[in-house]
């Protein structure tokens, strides 16, 4: 047999292939040339032939027949073997395949090799792919040469070490003898290497760090040796010595400095030094300068420092080097939950990030954009966010969607600004607007009780322009059907109402059961809302006959939904008004972001949601008999109120944390400790009620009243009136302790008689603090249409000095003008 | 820790590939199409950085060939910068003048560099001179041809 061609020889021929086909068939019948030279177990050219095995496994193909050959390849006495057989190991085997265990021999044999290159090339393989029963089998020899006085063999061993540490962590004490003099040692290698081996061990034991702390003098001093030296060719790049060092040493003090103000302080020097002496021309000098701003900004480093950090931070962000900017923005998300306030001071230049060209850099603008909402500056950020989301790639859209109706919900100034800016994205963006946000809209619309006319004229008019975007018709089908009647009464506030007769809104709702854009639950929606107009306008004949049409559509959930109409009409004409009544306001369970379902625990549903049952629009006065059953008939309706305290703690940061899970943390809060707002940006832990929803309704100057006042607790009523809608009552209840200890698990129910609808949000807080040094507040919305006299059943539940205290109780005492 | 370390022409053909973490067949082709797919389209003046799964991705371009790393979230991305150029050097210094080409005719090559510069992820060697002179020791214990013929494999 002549001798196999040799490496580069295939190379070149490889490479002549002109097509995929002709290069297949090369490789194929070298394969088999391969293969028949391995079964003649000829060792001469076992070493060529793995050689040009790998680089055929590199253009893509098999090469698993090679594995073995590897084996014994390194098994043989010549380097050259050697080498090319554990660069195939590497490269073909590992820990999956039983066969990768037959290495360790040689393996620990060739760690005791004679050779120095021979043990490196041992350390290299076992610690790039040993596995967990390799490292564990040869942990002893890594420890022994670790301990070696060959900085070659001991810098390779301490890598090697870490690999096993990270494989079998239980290892990790085994190693803890032969750290003693690493950081003596002068060898850069050696040095680096062994930052690398003390951070890894730090990071997984406590212990471990408490017990390396005792380094960070040691450290600091190499530090500052790195900073103050002169030029060492060797270690020098762009006129900086070693920065691989000290940018390991930096994260190492970062670990060691975190919660520790010992080690923090004696660090201080050395940080502020290097932040302010780093030259920052180039990218390596930015690259110290970034890794010490995080260190600064992890430990209990002092104020002047962290201000430090934060401008260097700043002026990242103004270099021209996106490179630079980018990790500017990175690292302020990462700090803006801790130091929001200074980073506040650049919200400027982040925002113009929005307009940067480089993606990665509008992404991190983007979060980092919406971290930076609060209270006083949603109307600029809003502004600056809505043009983002103009002009914006597809890509972010969904994301920015989702992130402006969060930051909307949380700082809507006004209950008009709301609706436009909803408008807003949902006529720019409404193809990417995430399906599940069209109930959670149609319900903050709902309880904009209002703004219903404006809305619906808006939506309407916004139908008449584009019926493309479907979470924007789904959303104003929805309310036209809800309020169509005040569309076509002309009764708008906000601006001037349009002149639109019933017909031109049945032809928009009939459009859009045809057109070709709607997708199925498009239609769904509008054909509920063309039956629900049937009681509110008064050309009923069109809408029975659009409705018995669809009877027989193709679509089966239309055909539903027509047909059970069509009953309606026939057969239950009678109870066509009530079921298709106005909805009553919906409650909110739980603060989900748009992105989530929302919970609304039953009583009402959005009409429209994809369901195969009969329409939902019958369900609310189901529940309501429902309760009225359970109550044994009496004539007070009770209101479950929203569940308490499984609402989301979410501060500012957190919920807007769009790569993040919105994390609603589950659990009641710990019962001792009050609901202080913590340093976020004042957001309460409950959802709507700390919006300022209320606040451009007029207090109508109603006086306050107390409604109960037993055994230290005192509840007092504040009244607003929700204008222009005169038939709800907005009552704040403000619960007050006077007794010595804290009231914990404080739950507050109301029941008012049939003829009323309540609603309950939730509560600020379940404690209410000892000593009147708190109270708790939630707000009851009353809907009274009938301007019958209010009254109230209250329960009252609450553990008290460790035993648990219930109360009913009657509010008569209703001013007058809260319910006329 | 560095994950991968990937060196792909401007058609995306694999010049080299280092994993550092065990992955199957499969799902190493994914990321190598993934990498290539992201990197490639990229405009020559945007920023080196992407996200990519839970991993940062940094790379970089030199002449023909885009050198490409997967970090872990703690990982300093302008150092990986750094560590891809220092690379590039110790390939420019043994080859002289190094070219694509010398990375496809001498893997075997590339590769020993690199595990003298990198191991299990970390930087094993910051000294410009060193991992040249280990290769130039470490290649002359590379028996010649006659050595290699004559000399017993066990």
């Amino acid at each position: 047999m002549p001798a196999p061609i040799r490496l580069r020889e295939l190379i070149r021929t490889i490479r002549t292939a002109r097509t995929q086909a002709e290069e297949r068939e090369m490789i194929q019948k070298e394969c088999a040339a391969i293969r028949s030279s391995f079964r003649e177990e000829d060792n001469t050219y076992r070493c060529r032939n793995v050689a040009k095995l790998l680089y055929m496994h590199m253009l893509g193909y098999p090469a698993h027949f090679g594995q073995l050959e590897c084996l014994k390849l390194i098994a043989s006495q010549k380097f050259t073997d050697k080498r090319i057989g554990y660069l195939g190991a590497m490269l073909l085997l590992d820990e999956r395949q039983d066969v990768h265990l037959l290495m360790t021999n040689c393996i620990k044999n060739d760690l005791n090799h004679s050779t120095q290159y021979v043990q490196g090339l041992a350390l290299c393989t076992l610690g790039c792919m040993g596995s967990s029963e390799m490292c564990r089998d040869l942990a002893g020899e890594v420890e022994k040469l670790l301990k070696t006085s060959n900085s070659y063999l001991r810098k390779k061993a301490a890598l090697c070490a870490v690999h096993v540490i990270r494989k079998v962590p239980e290892l990790m004490e085994m190693f803890l003898p032969a750290t003693k003099n690493l950081l003596s040692e002068k060898n850069h290698g050696v040095l680096h290497t062994s930052v690398v081996l003390l951070t890894e061990m730090c990071e997984r034991s406590p212990d471990m760090l408490a017990h390396f702390r005792k380094l960070v003098p040691q450290l600091v001093r190499i530090l500052k040796n790195l900073i103050m030296s002169g030029y060492s060719p060797e270690h020098d790049v762009s006129g900086i010595s070693d920065p691989f060092l000290q940018v390991r040493i930096l994260r190492l003090l970062r670990i060691l400095g975190k919660s520790d103000d010992d080690s923090s302080e004696a660090m201080n020097d050395i940080l502020a030094q290097v932040a302010t002496n780093t030259e920052t021309s180039k990218n390596v000098g930015n690259a110290i300068l970034y890794e010490t701003v995080l260190t600064i900004m992890d430990i209990k480093s002092e104020s002047g420092l962290r201000v430090l950090a934060i401008n260097i931070l700043g002026r990242f962000l103004l270099n021209n080097d996106k490179n630079i900017r980018y990790v500017a923005l990175t690292s302020l998300l990462k700090t803006v939950q801790t130091d929001h306030n200074a980073v506040q001071r650049h919200r400027s230049t982040i925002v113009d990030c929005l307009k940067d060209l480089d993606v990665s850099i509008k992404r991190r603008a983007m979060e980092l954009s919406f971290a930076l909402v609060n209270g006083n500056n949603i109307r600029g950020m809003m502004k600056e966010l809505l043009y983002f989301l103009d002009s914006c790639d597809p890509e972010f859209k969904a994301d920015c969607a989702s992130g402006v109706f969060l930051a909307a919900e949380k700082y809507a100034p006004s209950k008009r600004w709301h609706i436009d800016t909803i408008m807003r994205v949902l006529t720019t963006a409404g193809s990417y607007v995430r399906d599940d946000s069209v109930p959670n809209l149609i319900q903050l619309i709902t309880n904009s009780v209002e703004m219903h006319a404006y809305t619906v004229q808006r939506l309407y008019k916004a139908l008449l322009d584009d019926i493309s975007q479907q979470p924007l018709v789904q959303v104003a089908s929805w309310c036209i059907g809800e309020y169509g009647d005040l569309l076509v009464s002309g009764q708008c506030e906000e601006e001037e109402p349009i002149q639109v007769t019933e017909d031109e809104v049945l032809d928009v709702l009939e459009g859009l059961l045809v057109s070709n854009l709607s997708t199925p639950v498009t239609r769904g929606y509008s054909l509920t809302a063309i039956m629900k107009l049937s009681t509110r306008f008064s050309s009923v004949n069109r809408i029975k006959k659009v409705v018995s049409i669809y009877g027989s559509s193709i679509d089966v959930e239309l055909q539903q939904r027509a047909v059970e109409y069509n009953a309606l009409f026939k057969k239950y004409d009678h109870m066509r008004p009530a079921l298709l009544e106005r909805m009553p306001i919906m409650e909110k369970t739980a603060t989900n972001g748009p992105t989530e379902i929302v919970q609304t625990n039953g009583e009402t549903e959005p009409s429209v949601v994809e369901s195969k049952h009969p329409p939902p629009v019958t369900q609310p006065t189901n529940q309501a008999n429902d309760l009225l059953d359970l109550l044994g008939g009496n004539d007070v309706v009770p209101v479950i109120q929203t569940t308490m305290p499984t609402k989301p703690a979410s501060a500012g940061g957190e919920l807007l944390d769009l790569l993040g899970d919105l994390s609603l943390s589950g659990g009641p809060a710990p019962a001792p400790a009050p609901s202080v707002p913590t340093s976020q940006p004042s957001f309460l832990l409950d959802g709507l009620s700390s919006q300022p929803l209320f606040n451009d309704i007029a207090a109508a100057g109603i006086p306050p009243m107390t409604a109960y006042n037993k055994n230290g607790l005192k509840i007092d009523f504040t009244f607003e009136r929700a204008n222009p809608n005169p038939n709800i009552a907005v009552i704040t209840i403000h619960a007050s302790n006077s007794t010595e200890a804290d009231m914990t698990e404080f739950v507050f129910q109301a029941a008012v008689p049939k003829t009323f609808q309540l609603q309950l949000l939730s509560p600020s807080s379940n404690v209410v603090p000892a000593l009147n040094q708190g109270t708790v507040t939630q707000v009851i919305r009353v809907l009274n249409p009938q301007k019958q006299q209010l009254r109230m059943r209250i329960k009252l539940t609450y553990t008290h000095k460790g035993s648990a205290v219930q109360d009913l109780s009657e509010v008569n005492n209703f001013p007058p003008q809260s319910w006329q | 820790m560095i994950r991968f370390l990937l060196l792909f022409s401007r058609q995306g053909k694999l010049r080299l590939q280092k994993w550092f973490t065990p992955l199957s067949d499969r799902e190493k082709k994914k990321v190598i199409r993934d990498m290539t797919t992201l990197v490639l389209p990229r405009p020559p003046r945007s920023s080196n950085f992407l996200q990519w799964r839970d991993l940062k991705i940094v790379y970089k371009r030199y002449a023909s060939l885009y050198f490409c790393v997967g970090l872990e979230e703690q990982d300093n991305e302008l150092l990986a910068l750094e560590v891809l150029h220092r690379y590039v050097e110790l390939l420019d210094k043994y080859f002289g003048n190094v070219c694509e080409l010398d990375i496809i005719f001498n893997f075997e090559k590339a590769y020993f560099i690199l595990d003298e510069f990198l191991l299990g992820g970390e930087v094993l060697e910051t000294s410009k001179f060193a991992v040249g002179a280990t290769m130039e020791e470490a290649d002359t214990l590379q028996e010649t041809m006659e050595e290699y013929m004559s000399k017993r494999a066990y």
